[in-house]
This record gives C-alpha cells, sequence and structure tokens, in this order.
C-alpha cells in the first residue's frame, strides 16, 4: 500500500516532526527552520523525495526537526554522504545543513569537492562563529582575537569567509541570509533550490549562549539600514536610508566605494546594477565587512552550468547505448577465452 | 600439440625433457614490457591446456631510472600437467633481460636453473647501474646455474631489420624475441600472440611485423640449435582439467565482476566510491568501464569520503562499495561505524598490503585482520570474508553483498596485493545458474519502524528516500531499538548493543560448515589459512600426504563471524598451526574465541610462503 502525501495540502506543519527540539531557548537555528520548514510546501517536491543529510554539531541536529528523510552522519562530512544520496538517486532533492566547525574545519575538504564538482544539492552554512556543540571553542571563522576555551587570550588564526570560501571553490550559486529574517530566507532556499548544481547559502546565525551578538553590528534593527545590502540581479547596488546610498567601483582601481547620488558630482548612473553572474562582481561583494561597508546579503552568484549529476548520468547513458544492459554472461566471456572439452 | 616436435633439430640436440611442472621468471627493465611477455606467455600456456598461476611483480616507483635495480620488474608463471596452486617456489628458469634483473632475481632462482641473459644489455653502463663492478658473465657470480649468453638486443635488431624502425623501436622488440625462444623451450603455439600482436598494432603494422618477426626469429633460434646443445627444449603434458569454457582473471577482475554478478542478483544498483591507493585501484578501474551495467563509480577525494558516499548511496537504495588498503581503511573506519549503527549494507574491499604506515605499498601481506574485525570505536560488530585466490575473489564478492544486504551490514572484503595482481585460469560460470538473492525494500507504511527488526535475522527493514509514507531520520546517535528516535536510555543502549553483536553472530548459522580442504577431518595436525595462503598450504599439505604424513587443511572464508563447527573441528586435532603472513591475527582471534593451544607460523617479509617453509613446519611439527 502506498500513500501519496498529496502536495497541495501541505503546510509547513506538515514538515514539523514529533521529536523535542533541543537547541538552546533563542538559538538562532529555530528562525532557520522555521524558515525551511515554511518554504518546503512551496518546492512543489513531494516530501518523501526530500533528504536532509548533516554532520555533527549544533545545526546538524536539524534533520531530527524535518518530517522528510533524514541522515544526521558524521563530523564534517555530510557531503560526501550527500554526494552517494544524488548518486544512486539523482531525483532526490538533497539538502546539506552544515555549520562553519563541520563544513569548514573537520569537512572543509568534502565542502570544497562538492562545490567543485557542482553535486545538485542545496548547502546551507549556519555561521556562528563558535563551536556550541562541544561548549564554545573558536572556530574557522571566529574573528582573531576571539577569547574561547581553548583560547584564554585570544584566537591568533586568520579567520575564513565562509561565502569567499564557496566561490573559491567554484560554486555556481553563492547567497547569503540572516537567522532571522524571515522574510528573505526563504525566496534565497527557493531560488538555491530552483538552481541546477550545488547551491551555497551562507546563514549568519546568532549562538545566544557561547558567541551572543556577534553579528549585531549589521543585524540589529537599527543598524539593518546602513549595514545590509540586499542585492538582486539587475537593480541598483544601494542601500541607506530609503537607498540613499550605493556602490560604485572606485575610480582607478579594482575596488568598491560607497557613494551618495547627488554629492560630489556622483549621478545614479554611477551606482553599479547587481549582476549575479559576475564571479568577479561576487567575489567583491563577498568581501565586504562591516564597518566599512554593508555586508551583502541576497543572491551573490548564480551563472549555472551542467551539474555533475546530470554529466554522471548522461555517460551511463551512453554507455548503455553502446552496450546491452546486464549480460553478465557477455562479461564474463569478455576478452580471450579457451574451452576445454572431455 | 607441439608444433616443434618434429622440428629439424640439428645433429646433437637433446632430445626433448617431459617435465611435470616448470617456473618461469621473466626479468627485465620496467620499460623491457616483462608484464606483456609474461600475460602473453600465460595465455599461450593456459592455450595448451596446462594448469597455471602467476605473479607479477612489480617495481614500487612510477618511472625508476632505466638499468637500475629499483626500476626492475618482474613476471613468473608456474605452469603444468597438474593442478598448480601458487606462482611457484623458485623459478626454473630465469630470463633476464638487463644486468639490473639478474642482480635482483637470481638469489631466487632454483639451485642448477637455467639461466638466459641478454649479454647485449651487459655494457659497462648497465653493470655500473646494477651495481656490478664486475661482469657477473666472467666473475664466477653464474657458477651453479647453467648460464646460457645470448645476445639478443643484437639479434633482434637484425631480426626487424626489414622493417627499418628506430634502433630505439627496434630494441623494443627485444621481449618478443626472447618469448619467442621461451616459447620454443616449451614446444608453444605462436599463433594467439601472434593475432593479438596483429590486433594491438592494427593501427601501426610494421610494429606488428617487427614483433612478429623478433619472436619468430627467437623461435629459430632455439629451433636451429644456435642454443647451446645440452638444452633441448621440455615438453609438458596437458593437465587433467575440468572441462568448460576457461579464460585467466587477475583478483581485480575477478572481484570486479563478482561484485556486478552479485549486486544484479540482489536486484540493485552498485555505486563505488573509491579513492586511488596501491594495490586496490585496479577495482575502480575495471568498474569504472563498466557503466552499461549501471555501475556508477566515483573518485572521492578522499578514503573518508569514498566509504561516506557508498554508505549515502546504500541510504538511498543502491549497493554502496568503497575499497582500500590498510592505510585506507584505517581512515574509513568512523563512517564504517556508522554504517554499523545506522545498520545499512555496505561492502568495504580491503587489498591488505605490507604495513605498518605506508609500509611496503607494493608487497602483500595479510596483516589487516585485527583491524577489520576489531578496528573500530566501541563494540562495533560487522561481517569480515577473505577471498583465496583471484578467481576466488568472484564468489567471495558474491558472498559480500549477500550477507551486507541480507543482514543490513557493512562487509569486510579482505583480499591482498598478491591476489588483487596474480592471474591463473578460471573456469567461467555460467550467470544462468546462479541463485538470484532478491532485496526488499520496505514500502508498506503500516507498523513501520525504522528499527523495528526481522526476528529471524535480526536485520532492520530498508526504507529508501522517495518511498512515500516512510519519511524517517537515521543517525549515529543511540537510537531507540524500535523507533529509531535518539535514545539515552541505559538499558536501550544495552539492549542495541547486545542485538548488533547478535546479529553479526547470527550469520555464523547462515554460512556453510567449515570443511577440511585435505587430509582427513581428524588427527594430528591441521594448518589452518586463510586469504592468498590457500595456495602454498594447499600444495605443501597435498605433497606430504603423498609422503604418507598425516596432516590436513583448513582454510576459512569466514572470519567474523567465524563457522559454528569450526571450534569442534579444531578440537579434533592434536597441534592446530595457523599459517599467515602476519604477526599471528588469526591465531590470537581463534585462541580467544576457543581456548584453544593455536600455534602461529609467521612470515612478514613481504612475499608469499614458499611451499618448502610450510612442508618444513609441517615436518617439525610431526617429528616432534
Ligand atoms: S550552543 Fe549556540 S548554536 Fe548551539 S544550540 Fe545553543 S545557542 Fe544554538
Amino acid at each position: 500500500m502506498n500513500v501519496t502525501t498529496p502536495l497541495e495540502k501541505l503546510t509547513p506543519k506538515d514538515f514539523a516532526t514529533d521529536q523535542e527540539v533541543r537547541w538552546c531557548p533563542g538559538c538562532g537555528d529555530y528562525a532557520i527552520l522555521k524558515a525551511v520548514q515554511k518554504t518546503m510546501p512551496e518546492l512543489d517536491v513531494p516530501r518523501e523525495n526530500i533528504v536532509f543529510v548533516s554532520g555533527i554539531g549544533c545545526s546538524s541536529r536539524f534533520p531530527y526537526y524535518m518530517a522528510t528523510y533524514g541522515f544526521h552522519t558524521i563530523h564534517g562530512r555530510a557531503p560526501a554522504f550527500a554526494t552517494g544520496v544524488k548518486l544512486a538517486n539523482p531525483d532526490l532533492s538533497v539538502w546539506i545543513v552544515t555549520g562553519d566547525g563541520d563544513g569548514l574545519s573537520i569537512g572543509g575538504n568534502h565542502l570544497l569537492h562538492i562545490l567543485r564538482r557542482n553535486v545538485d544539492v542545496q548547502i546551507l552554512l549556519f555561521n556562528n562563529e563558535i563551536y556550541g556543540l562541544t561548549k564554545g571553542q573558536y572556530s574557522p571563522t571566529s574573528r582573531l582575537g576571539t577569547r574561547s576555551p581553548s583560547t584564554p587570550t585570544g584566537s591568533i588564526d586568520n579567520p575564513l569567509s565562509p561565502t569567499e570560501f564557496a566561490l573559491g571553490a567554484g560554486a555556481r550559486f553563492v547567497a547569503r541570509g540572516i537567522d532571522t529574517q524571515q522574510k528573505y530566507l526563504p525566496d534565497l532556499f527557493k531560488r538555491a533550490h530552483a538552481h541546477a548544481g550545488a547551491s551555497f547559502v551562507e546563514i549568519f546565525q546568532n549562538c545566544i549562549v557561547y558567541n551572543d551578538g556577534v553579528f549585531t553590528e549589521f543585524t540589529d534593527k537599527a543598524a539593518a539600514e546602513d549595514h545590509q545590502i540586499h542585492v538582486e540581479h539587475g537593480k541598483p547596488l544601494r542601500f541607506g536610508k530609503d537607498g540613499a546610498k550605493g556602490l560604485r567601483v572606485k575610480p582607478g582601481s579594482f575596488d568598491l566605494e560607497i557613494v551618495t547620488p547627488s554629492e560630489n558630482g556622483v549621478t545614479d548612473a554611477d551606482i553599479l546594477l547587481h549582476d549575479e553572474t559576475s564571479h568577479t562582481l561576487a567575489n567583491l561583494l563577498a568581501a565586504m565587512q562591516p564597518p566599512h561597508f554593508p555586508m551583502a546579503i541576497g543572491v551573490l552568484y548564480c551563472n549555472p552550468i551542467e551539474s555533475y549529476t546530470a554529466r554522471i548520468s548522461q555517460q551511463i547513458e551512453e554507455a548503455k547505448a553502446k552496450a546491452p544492459l546486464g549480460d553478465l554472461n557477455a562479461l564474463l566471456q569478455s576478452g580471450h577465452t579457451w574451452r576445454v572439452s572431455d | 600439440m607441439s608444433e616443434t616436435a618434429s622440428a629439424k633439430a640439428a645433429p646433437a640436440r637433446a632430445p626433448r625433457q617431459e617435465l611435470e611442472t616448470a617456473v618461469v621468471r621473466f626479468a627485465g627493465d620496467s620499460g623491457d614490457g616483462m608484464q606483456l611477455t609474461g600475460g602473453q606467455f600465460t595465455l599461450t600456456t593456459a592455450l595448451a591446456a596446462n594448469d597455471l598461476a602467476t605473479f607479477p611483480d612489480f617495481p614500487a616507483e612510477i618511472r625508476a631510472p632505466a638499468g637500475t635495480t629499483y626500476g626492475v620488474s618482474a613476471f613468473q608463471i608456474n605452469f603444468g600437467g597438474r593442478r598448480i596452486k601458487t606462482a611457484g617456489d623458485a623459478p626454473d628458469v630465469l630470463v633476464a633481460m638487463n644486468p639490473a634483473a639478474l642482480k635482483v632475481n637470481l638469489k631466487d632462482i632454483k639451485e642448477g636453473g637455467l639461466v638466459i641473459l641478454d649479454t647485449g644489455s651487459f655494457t659497462e653502463r648497465n653493470l655500473q647501474k646494477a651495481g656490478y663492478e664486475k661482469d657477473p658473465i666472467e666473475d664466477g657470480t653464474l657458477d651453479g646455474y647453467r648460464a646460457v649468453k645470448i645476445d639478443i638486443s643484437k639479434l633482434t635488431l637484425e631480426a626487424v631489420k626489414a622493417q627499418e624502425l628506430s634502433k630505439k623501436d627496434a630494441l623494443r622488440c627485444k621481449n618478443l624475441w626472447t618469448l619467442g625462444l621461451i616459447y620454443w623451450m616449451y614446444g608453444r603455439k605462436r599463433a594467439a600472440t601472434k593475432a593479438w600482436l596483429e590486433k594491438k598494432f592494427a593501427k601501426r603494422p610494421e610494429l606488428a611485423q617487427a614483433n612478429i618477426a623478433a619472436m619468430d626469429a627467437g623461435h629459430a633460434f632455439g629451433e636451429t640449435a644456435e642454443m647451446p646443445a645440452e638444452i633441448g627444449g621440455f615438453t609438458i603434458q596437458e593437465a587433467d582439467i575440468q572441462p568448460g569454457l576457461y579464460r585467466t582473471v587477475t583478483g581485480s577482475e575477478a572481484l570486479a565482476w563478482g561484485l556486478v554478478a552479485g549486486t544484479e542478483l540482489a536486484g540493485l544498483k552498485m555505486t563505488f566510491a573509491s579513492y586511488p591507493i596501491t594495490p586496490a585501484s585496479g577495482l575502480l578501474h575495471t568498474l569504472a568501464r563498466l557503466k552499461s551495467f549501471g555501475v556508477v563509480t566515483f573518485q572521492a577525494e578522499d578514503e573518508i569520503a569514498a566509504v561516506c558516499a557508498a554508505i549515502g548511496a546504500s541510504y538511498a537504495g543502491t549497493l554502496g562499495v568503497t575499497s582500500s588498503s590498510g592505510p585506507g581503511l584505517a581512515l574509513k573506519m568512523e563512517a564504517i561505524g556508522l554504517g554499523i549503527s545506522v545498520e545499512l549494507p555496505l561492502v568495504i574491499v580491503n587489498s591488505q598490503r605490507a604495513g605498518p604506515s605506508t609500509g611496503l605499498p607494493t608487497k602483500t601481506e595479510q596483516s589487516d585482520l585485527f583491524q577489520a574485525v576489531w578496528g573500530r570505536n566501541a563494540d562495533s560488530p560487522l561481517a569480515v570474508i577473505a577471498s583465496r585466490s583471484p578467481s576466488d575473489c568472484f564468489d567471495a564478492a558474491i558472498e559480500a553483498v549477500r550477507i551486507a544486504t541480507k543482514y543490513m551490514t557493512p562487509v569486510i572484503l579482505l583480499t591482498d596485493g598478491y591476489i588483487a595482481n596474480a592471474s591463473e585460469p578460471w573456469r567461467i560460470p555460467d550467470a544462468n545458474n546462479f541463485t538470484p538473492m532478491p532485496v526488499t525494500f520496505r514500502t508498506d507504511p503500516e507498523g513501520f519502524k525504522p528499527f523495528l527488526r526481522d526476528p529471524k535475522t535480526l536485520a532492520r527493514p530498508w526504507a529508501v528516500p522517495g518511498t512515500p509514507g516512510l519519511e524517517h531520520r537515521i543517525g549515529g546517535i543511540e537510537k531507540d531499538h524500535e523507533s529509531g528516535h535518539i535514545s539515552y536510555d541505559p538499558a536501550n543502549h544495552q539492549k542495541m548493543t547486545a542485538t548488533r553483536a547478535a546479529k553479526i553472530q547470527g550469520i555464523a548459522n547462515d554460512i556453510p560448515a567449515q570443511t577440511v580442504e585435505l587430509g582427513p577431518s581428524k588427527g594430528r595436525l591441521a594448518i589452518v589459512g586463510w586469504g592468498s595462503t590457500y595456495g602454498p598450504i594447499d600444495r605443501a599439505v597435498a605433497n606430504l600426504l603423498e609422503e604418507g604424513l598425516e596432516v590436513s587443511h583448513i582454510h576459512l572464508r569466514h572470519i567474523w563471524p567465524l563457522p559454528a563447527n569450526l571450534k569442534s573441528l579444531l578440537e579434533g586435532f592434536d597441534q592446530v598451526l595457523v599459517a599467515e603472513m602476519n604477526n599471528g591475527q588469526l591465531s590470537t582471534l581463534l585462541r580467544s574465541q576457543y581456548l584453544l593451544p593455536i600455534e602461529g607460523l609467521n612470515k612478514v617479509s613481504g612475499q608469499p610462503f614458499k611451499i618448502a617453509e610450510i612442508e618444513a613446519a609441517i615436518h617439525a611439527r610431526l617429528e616432534k
């Protein structure tokens, strides 16, 4: 007996499980979970075809709270498991949930390779700049000088930017979001899902216990307008109150600068239009850091090419066209044989 | 069978000598084509209805400088008119294409053995590169051997003159000249090699002609008595071989085909994820060409990713298979633990090599038994089986697939560098006679619980993503024994640990009872082996049984769980000796399981056991 879940009737609630959610109260993960559950019914994918794969860490508890298929694996390796899932069944919609420690420290290698291969999955990296589950050690994205149990006098290694890493690894879809922005996150997730190939979304996630407020500089309601820029393909790169400020290429350099049209001879025409197919622009936007620049949020880069999964399917189809499928005897008897008779 | 039987032999020619078996080793520089030469001799020997076993010995370096001892490549073949079980202890004949090949191999050759040398390559420079201070041809090094000194280089150049090749290309035909001579020595036909050359060089017919001319010239050299008169060539009777269709296979090939057959019999597709490592890569290469069988191969970024992808593929409903060698297996262990915890089928092939650490990648050893059976954190049981020979890899692979899918468990299949690369004739089975072992995926949501087990096998249902109504979550955290939900309950963990162990132990009731290969089923001495020691143990025991000694050979396919009757079988012998290429791993395991006084015969030189070594050990114990 087969039960097909009628798509149109599904609501975010249908994607919630009966498992008690075990994140700390006030953790940013709750908001992201809510946004993902809100996105799912709108994807037009049967619930049974959705798989959440995670590694280890606070964020990696995510699959237990999604009423889809879910696989909570081992530290850092979710991209490898997810690749296997896609190799076995390319029709599944596979979502990887990872964190800055899981995805960029122990699992950095796998993240690099799933992005470069362009396996058709969605990767949500919750960046809270700290190790939560192991109780607060600094992570590869922690800012220089972060004091933690393992760095009592401040961390001394330079942090890594997940978004810049993804762009450098050859990702063809790179986006950024903020945990609390319920208005924007579902759209980012939908775009990530629509992109055939590896889609990478970095989400700034507040760890209220071990790293509270580390992003407030640009996530605070009062600061948002001046310290976030929401990029949209084809639209001018403007931010600030009423979009008063904008970005342009600083004359005589390769850098961006903040300008205000109507001041110092700058006009609206000087403001860059966002081109999400430009790798160069995506890198410039990804590199912007507060306080001097606004944090770029939205789809920074989307420039699809054929996915790894599609290429594998194509090679298999070509091989099958050349040789009849599954003739075991023909295989065993291929090459040189001889007969010994009685 | 011999095309030279009526040869117009010169008057002084000694008659062909009858032999039961012979061991020949071809040795030369990596660039001399020794593996090809050996491969062709193997094929032709099989066509002459001899039984045979071969062992290629590649240099560890990729492109060692020409003429050096570490660039020597060798190929050994043992063939004869009786059942051949090993590549042979000491070669009767050494073909040395340069001084380095002589230097490396001479010590292995039988006393009084035949050593055929290409004197043309014994130049001052080559002698120096090989580390010879004096010319071994002159200084007595070859005393005690029958040396045949031939300027093969020069004769080859003469033989291929008509093709007007460059000197370099012309000299590359040296191996075919030599092969032609050896063909003459053993009364072999050249037709199969001729056809092979024509096909191989279809686009460069002048090379095909040159190689054929060189082979014919080498053959004629023997036939027209240019060879020393006392060397008259040999005749080897046909072996009594079971009728059927045959081919030669290496372990890598048989393993690949066995995995394909196994997954087809299970009604599954295979996802093979691996990372290159010596000596396991051959499996990846073979499977990568089998896409038309629905095989997806994935060269992962590392060993860990390979096993993880294989587990992910099993989770999604294909059979995940990964392969490696010892150090790679160590890297995979955490993920294999997850496979045990989430109870998904997985086949892990481990082509063992000599260790520890990087060890000797191209040399063989059986020292990963502990790692396979016990090498994980916590109580993490899985099934371990071993293949005994190249062709046996086919059956071993099917058995691994059967256990993995029936019991929803990772299975480690142990082979080794010797098995992976060695080849032997194989009676090709008819795929129509294989027994299907279809897998059933769970589809019914009614009463579905991810860890509610089949009471008989204790296997949990295989519920794959894409199945409506069965959406569920699994992971490495301890889970409730039925619902699979995270559970920190102490009693549940106790129960789950016991159940995982019981499931694997239960396999012991679903495998054949352990039999005795040779000799009485109880008595004075049992030699117990596993894996590639099969050949030398079996030959040694057969030889000594013929001498009237009371000795038996027991060879294990199943390392974990052990066959249910093994303990009582071993108890029937006064002495039990485990012969293995490690420092005593199976012997320790058997002692720990059975509390029997079991002894070990251990060898860790990177080389397989010699028959004589096992014979000596048997003598020593029976004469006590
Ligand atoms: S430790 Fe931090 S990241 Fe983890 S659940 Fe608590 S608040 Fe969230």
